[in-house]
């Protein structure tokens, strides 16, 4: 883990970008002091040695892939699907342009 | 007093079920808006889904409505389930019905102050660092959290999938033995539900804990990090339970200190993943906007609230470029230390007892400034969910001025029978349970 302890400003809009979250100036202030100090919290896991560890994904790792039978069945109409949709046309969700 | 009468002062029920009506017969039961219930409001109290009603039914809201229950309502909770006091919530704060200053904690808030407003007989919460044993110990009622697995998560929207699951707030024991009857079991629709045999639970409602081993973990009383009127309590608690026949067993969970830090790597980051659904595309809010990206942009700009965007900006920093092995993947292995920890000490013990939380009800804005001192008041119940295992809170005392004290119990994966043993045998032998908010 990083020993740095501080989240700088520049990295706070880094990471708001990539969460595709705008921030003003003053949340970029808040979140940078507050980050800071919940992640000076967490580097406490630095005192832990884990080098011999293996990770926990599920909390009862005695399951194997999970399949289910290759088989048709029912399942949504589209017209359900679609109708929380804020927009949509001819059967699909319609959102504004994706390329320039 | 109305229901709606006693509502306007909690603000614990959201939605009010237009299908049900008073001469319906069923037993009426609130449900945390993060579980979808078919053609009902299901907003996880953020603007961004405001509107939203899902197409399908949770599984464990199929097995409610074929079991005969009467859906009441959605009630009130954190914005998505990130919280400890009901206070993030779009709706506004829920209050605790043993006083209207304090918070009902969180994040099933609504739920449980609903049920101990008597409101509802009984809700549905979810769990995931302790959203459901935390308020039902700040409100006086029964919490519990199944084992990982045991509950079907399908139609329950997701915040930490590794951590999440469903379970009953109750004003008894009984009644959750019952409840849990009733959501339990295997559900191909969730790849994590185990294919197990699921007990009649109420078959345990015993009073008897003669020879029972309760296991005392010396983590759980630190020095100055536990109210005096909580630590009273509990330790009143323990001498009933030893007067009924019960043996304690002095044990250690040594990585317990490192819960809180491994618990707000691994749910952020899971949670700004399942999160990322929520941009406008399909339902819930949509900021229009001329290209995708700016849309995507506006709508979780205006969607979302300060603490949902707080944990986004904490996984998705946790889990980039640079940054994934020396916090998420070193959460996972620590994550495997606490799990080990429970695991060895119950080859000691049958179940654990701890204070659920180490205060009582807080007021309400009293943490919401200090992210930090929030996430730690929910240090006791954070462990169970990093190891899979189930737990429940039941009320053990009040402090002078009123409030509600819980007492914990955790018990191995799969064993609710022995949560649900210990806690009845206690509820038959006190009468901490009895007490009712004056409103």
């Amino acid at each position: 883990m990083p020993n740095k302890k501080t989240i700088d400003e520049k990295t706070v809009k880094h990471v708001a970008g990539l969460s595709r979250i705008n921030l003003s100036g003053k949340e970029v202030k808040l979140y940078q002091r507050q980050l800071t100090g919940i992640l000076g919290y967490i580097n406490k896991l630095n005192e832990l040695d884990t080098k011999d560890t293996l990770p926990t994904s599920h909390p009862l790792g005695n399951l194997k892939n999970v399949f289910r039978k290759d088989s048709v069945r029912k399942s949504l109409s589209a017209e359900d699907v679609l109708k929380n949709a804020p927009a949509k046309k001819d059967g699909f969700f319609k959102v504004p342009k994706i390329i320039e | 007093m109305t229901i709606e009468a006693i509502n306007k002062k909690l603000n614990a029920i959201i939605y009010f079920n237009k299908g049900v009506s008073a001469t319906q017969s069923g037993t009426p039961i609130a449900i945390k808006d993060n579980i979808c219930v078919k053609d009902e409001p299901t907003t996880c109290a953020s603007k961004i889904l405001k509107g939203f009603k899902p197409p399908y039914d949770a599984t464990v809201i199929k097995k409610l409505k074929e079991a005969g229950f009467a859906l009441l309502g959605k009630s009130n909770m954190d914005e998505f389930a990130f919280g400890s006091s009901c206070e993030t919530s779009c709706y506004g704060p829920t209050r605790n019905p043993w006083d209207p200053e304090r918070i009902p904690g969180g994040s099933s808030g609504g739920s449980a102050s609903s049920v101990a407003a008597g409101i509802v007989p009984m809700a549905l919460g979810s769990d995931t660092g302790g959203s459901i044993r935390q308020p039902a110990s700040l409100c006086g009622i029964v919490g519990m959290k199944p084992t990982y697995g045991r509950v079907s998560r399908y139609g329950l929207i997701a915040f930490a999938s590794s951590l999440d699951q469903i379970g009953p707030l109750t004003r008894s024991v009984s009644d959750s033995a019952m409840l849990l009857n009733v959501i339990s079991g295997y559900d191909e629709m969730d790849s994590t539900s185990l294919d197990l045999p699921v007990p009649d639970f109420t078959q345990s409602l015993v009073n008897d804990v003669r020879k029972m081993k309760i296991g005392i973990p010396k983590e759980y009383f630190p020095e100055g990090g536990i109210d005096k009127e909580v630590k009273k309590a509990i330790t009143k608690s323990k001498d009933i339970l030893i007067a009924l026949g019960a043996e304690p067993v002095e044990i250690s969970l040594p990585h317990t200190e490192y819960a809180v830090s491994c618990y707000y790597i691994i749910a952020p980051a899971e949670a700004s993943s399942n999160l990322a659904r929520f941009d406008g595309d399909q339902y819930g809010l949509r900021k229009d906007a001329k290209n995708m990206v700016d849309m995507h942009m506006g709508t979780r700009t205006a969607g979302f609230g300060s603490e949902v965007k707080r944990r986004i900006l904490l996984g998705t920093y946790s889990l980039s470029s640079g940054y994934y092995e020396a916090y998420y993947l070193k959460a996972m292995k620590v994550r495997t230390k606490i799990k080990d920890d429970f695991l060895n000490a119950f080859k000691l013990c049958d179940v654990i007892l701890t204070p659920t939380t180490p205060t009582p009800a807080f007021k309400i804005g009293e943490k919401i400034d200090d992210p930090l001192k929030m996430y730690l008041s929910d240090i006791f119940t954070i462990p169970a969910n990093l190891a899979g295992i189930p737990g429940i809170s039941i009320p053990c005392g009040f402090t002078q001025a009123g409030l509600p004290i819980g007492l914990q119990f955790l018990a191995k994966p799969f064993d609710e029978e022995a949560l649900i043993r210990v806690a009845y045998t206690f509820e038959q032998n006190t009468d901490f349970h009895k007490r009712k908010p004056k409103i």
